[in-house]
């Protein structure tokens, strides 16, 4: 059982030890400077993936989840920039002061993804196919637009954090603590993730991928399982978007931009669509190929745009598809 | 009242616009089952050639000649060098190839043409500006974008109704398989779809030109505008394309000109502005979305 266990999650295993192991690398060798790339990967790969719930194992193609990841991001920084520097929101009177306190902020993060998530989930996964695509986008969009034109939140400009968010006891303007608490967020969703596929609903939910009618035909309603995978695939990228936004100290409406769903979406490919360590592996050669290329010329996008193309025409399946030994199943999950 | 009147008009210019530039993706949409992200480059790429041979030459005319046919070759070795491979395959592959497309393309045009962007001035004979209505000016560049706007959805109502180029388009549209067994060169007629297709966007691009900027990523904001347009319309659908299409460019250009006021009378100054200015932003959006509840698959969708 145990020896099982650990052929089937060797690949999976040996990344983790390697972000497990990172920093006495990178401090053995004076490259604390990779902590922040090392970080920035372990969020996008948390990011995707939630984003490879919906798609890997639900089949929808959203491309929006910018939205999500936005709205952690703002969530945290609107929240600390009350605390600061504007004082206490006024809600129907009330007044409710600002935090930067992670412990408030970061549950607040994920629930204000995921309200959003259910809003645009319910009109969204209605429709399928090119619809859901197109539907999905363009609901990002309109929350893009929504950040610029609100002057008091920086508008095109964005927002800088004063400092990190408080986590007591961690104390996250510690780069090491706070890769830590990236890594252990990932590491809980993967396993997380594992158990929900493994569960009646993952079951349901990837039945409806394969066989909408014949789920319907079983008595479930599709509509209430797709629903639920977009509401928590938009709730775990939000909790990206909060780390995000401590990583960078700054949100803007980039982190709302479709060229960010577009990369959450191609390192999900490049990592294996369904595959429960897809993600972290695609975060990390994106992130990677991307840092690689723009330290060699400045015009980065010229190779990149055509790699790109190169990966989707002849690496079906992504690097966890390559890795994999010749004549195993390629099975999902 | 001259208010209305001239938003009316910028709405049917932005409209008909977005028509050139839907019309050629929802073709490419509906008949080879293809997202086409990267149709927003060629709308970026007729507009730089437009620019630049303007530039060279001092004739706005010369530029919109070049623009077109240099666009329409760029988009030919596009499809068959990359876009034909992925016809059979699905939208996420379509949707990650194409958007690396995007990215050449836009290091591409700045290596060729700078990061900054490039001035077009509309033909001196357009220059000035023409009374629509006693009192009422209004510039003739614009009125004249109008023009060929609906000119060219004409022509391309006649050419899908009245021509074999037409009638395969249609029949492609509704049935490809029945189409390539009748004996019609598929892959041609793919080719010169999209080739077609990417004319009238760099016709869109270079009409642009003058009034907006001709910078780098202009395609990628007015992508998305077309596919609400597109999804609006009826994925596949030139007539529906035609009437979302003026339907989004009057709700955008009336949305920011009036809403901000409409909330004024409502709110204090300040709020009114904020709240005005962000509803106004994602009025199409909201457009999109009432539609979409209202007929999910569009105002004409396309297969019955």
């Amino acid at each position: 059982m145990a020896s099982r266990l650990l052929r089937d999650h060797a690949d999976g295993l040996l990344l983790g030890l390697a972000f497990l192991a990172w920093p006495a690398v990178a401090f053995g060798f004076g490259l604390e400077w990779s902590l922040d790339l090392a970080a920035r990967i372990l969020i996008y790969a948390l990011a995707a993936s939630a984003l490879n719930l919906l798609l890997g194992y639900g089949g929808l193609v959203s491309f929006g989840h910018a939205a999500f990841f936005g709205a952690g991001a703002y969530t945290v920084a609107i929240l600390a920039y009350h605390d600061f520097l504007l004082g206490p929101f006024l809600l129907f009177g009330l007044e409710i002061p600002g935090t930067s306190n992670a412990w408030i902020a970061f549950p607040l993060a994920v629930l204000v993804a995921a309200l959003l998530a259910l809003a645009i989930g319910a009109l969204c996964v209605r429709t399928s196919g090119l619809y859901f695509i197109m539907i999905t986008l363009a609901f990002a969009q309109m929350i893009y637009y929504l950040f610029v034109s609100l002057p008091d939140y920086g508008g095109e400009d964005g927002l800088s954090l004063f400092a990190r968010s408080e986590l007591a006891p961690l104390d996250l303007d510690v780069d090491l603590a706070f890769y830590y608490l990236c890594l252990a967020l990932v590491f809980l969703v993967l396993l997380g993730k594992a158990a929900v596929v493994r569960s009646r609903f993952g079951w349901a939910l990837m039945g409806i991928r394969d066989n909408e009618r014949r789920i319907t035909a079983l008595g479930l309603s599709p509509y209430r399982y797709k629903l639920a995978a977009f509401v928590v695939s938009g709730a775990l990228t939000g909790l990206a978007g909060a780390l995000i936004a401590n990583l960078t100290e700054f949100v803007s409406p980039a982190f709302l931009s479709w060229p960010l769903s577009g990369e959450l979406l191609i390192i999900v490919i490049l990592g294996g669509m369904g595959r429960l360590y897809g993600p972290l592996l695609g975060a990390t050669a994106f992130l990677l190929l991307e840092f690689a290329l723009k330290e060699t010329t400045e015009h980065w996008q010229l190779a990149l745009g055509p790699i790109l193309i190169l990966v989707v025409l002849f690496a079906r399946g992504g690097l966890a598809g390559l890795l994999r030994r010749p004549g195993e199943r390629s099975g999902h999950g | 009242m001259l208010l209305i009147l001239e938003q009316t008009l910028n709405g049917l210019q932005y409209g008909v616009m977005l028509f050139l530039i839907a019309a050629g993706l929802t073709l490419v949409l509906g008949i080879m089952n293809l997202v086409n992200l990267a149709h927003g480059s060629l709308y970026m790429l007729g507009a730089f050639f437009c620019a630049w041979v303007s530039l060279e030459t001092g004739s706005f005319l010369l530029g919109l000649a070049a623009a077109l046919p240099a666009t329409a070759a760029v988009a030919t070795a596009v499809e068959l060098l990359v876009v034909r491979r992925l016809y059979a395959r699905d939208h996420l592959d379509q949707v990650l190839a194409t958007f690396g497309l995007i990215l050449f393309f836009n290091e591409a045009t700045k290596i060729l043409w700078g990061a900054r962007p490039l001035r077009l001035d509309p033909p001196a004979l357009l220059g000035g500006t023409i009374e629509i209505l006693p009192g009422a000016p209004y510039p003739a560049y614009r009125l004249m974008v109008i023009l060929v706007g609906l000119a060219v959805a004409l022509g391309l109502y006649l050419l899908v109704t009245r021509t074999r180029l037409g009638m395969l388009i249609r029949a492609g549209a509704s049935n490809r398989e029945m189409v390539g067994a009748l004996g019609v060169d598929i892959d041609r007629l793919y080719t010169v779809v999209f080739a077609l297709g990417a004319a009238l966007t760099a016709l869109a691009g270079a009409l642009a030109g003058p009034i907006y900027a001709v910078e780098i990523g202009m395609g990628e904001s007015i992508l998305i505008p077309v596919f609400v347009v597109i999804v609006i319309g009826g994925i596949g659908s030139i007539r529906g394309a035609f009437v979302a299409a003026l339907l989004v460019g009057l709700t955008f250009v009336w949305g920011r000109a009036f809403l901000p006021g409409l909330f004024g009378r409502l709110l204090d100054a300040s709020a009114a502005s904020t709240l005005g200015s962000a509803v106004a932003a994602m009025a199409i959006y909201i457009l999109m979305a009432a539609v979409l509840v209202w007929r999910p698959r569009g105002l004409f969708p396309p297969h019955g």
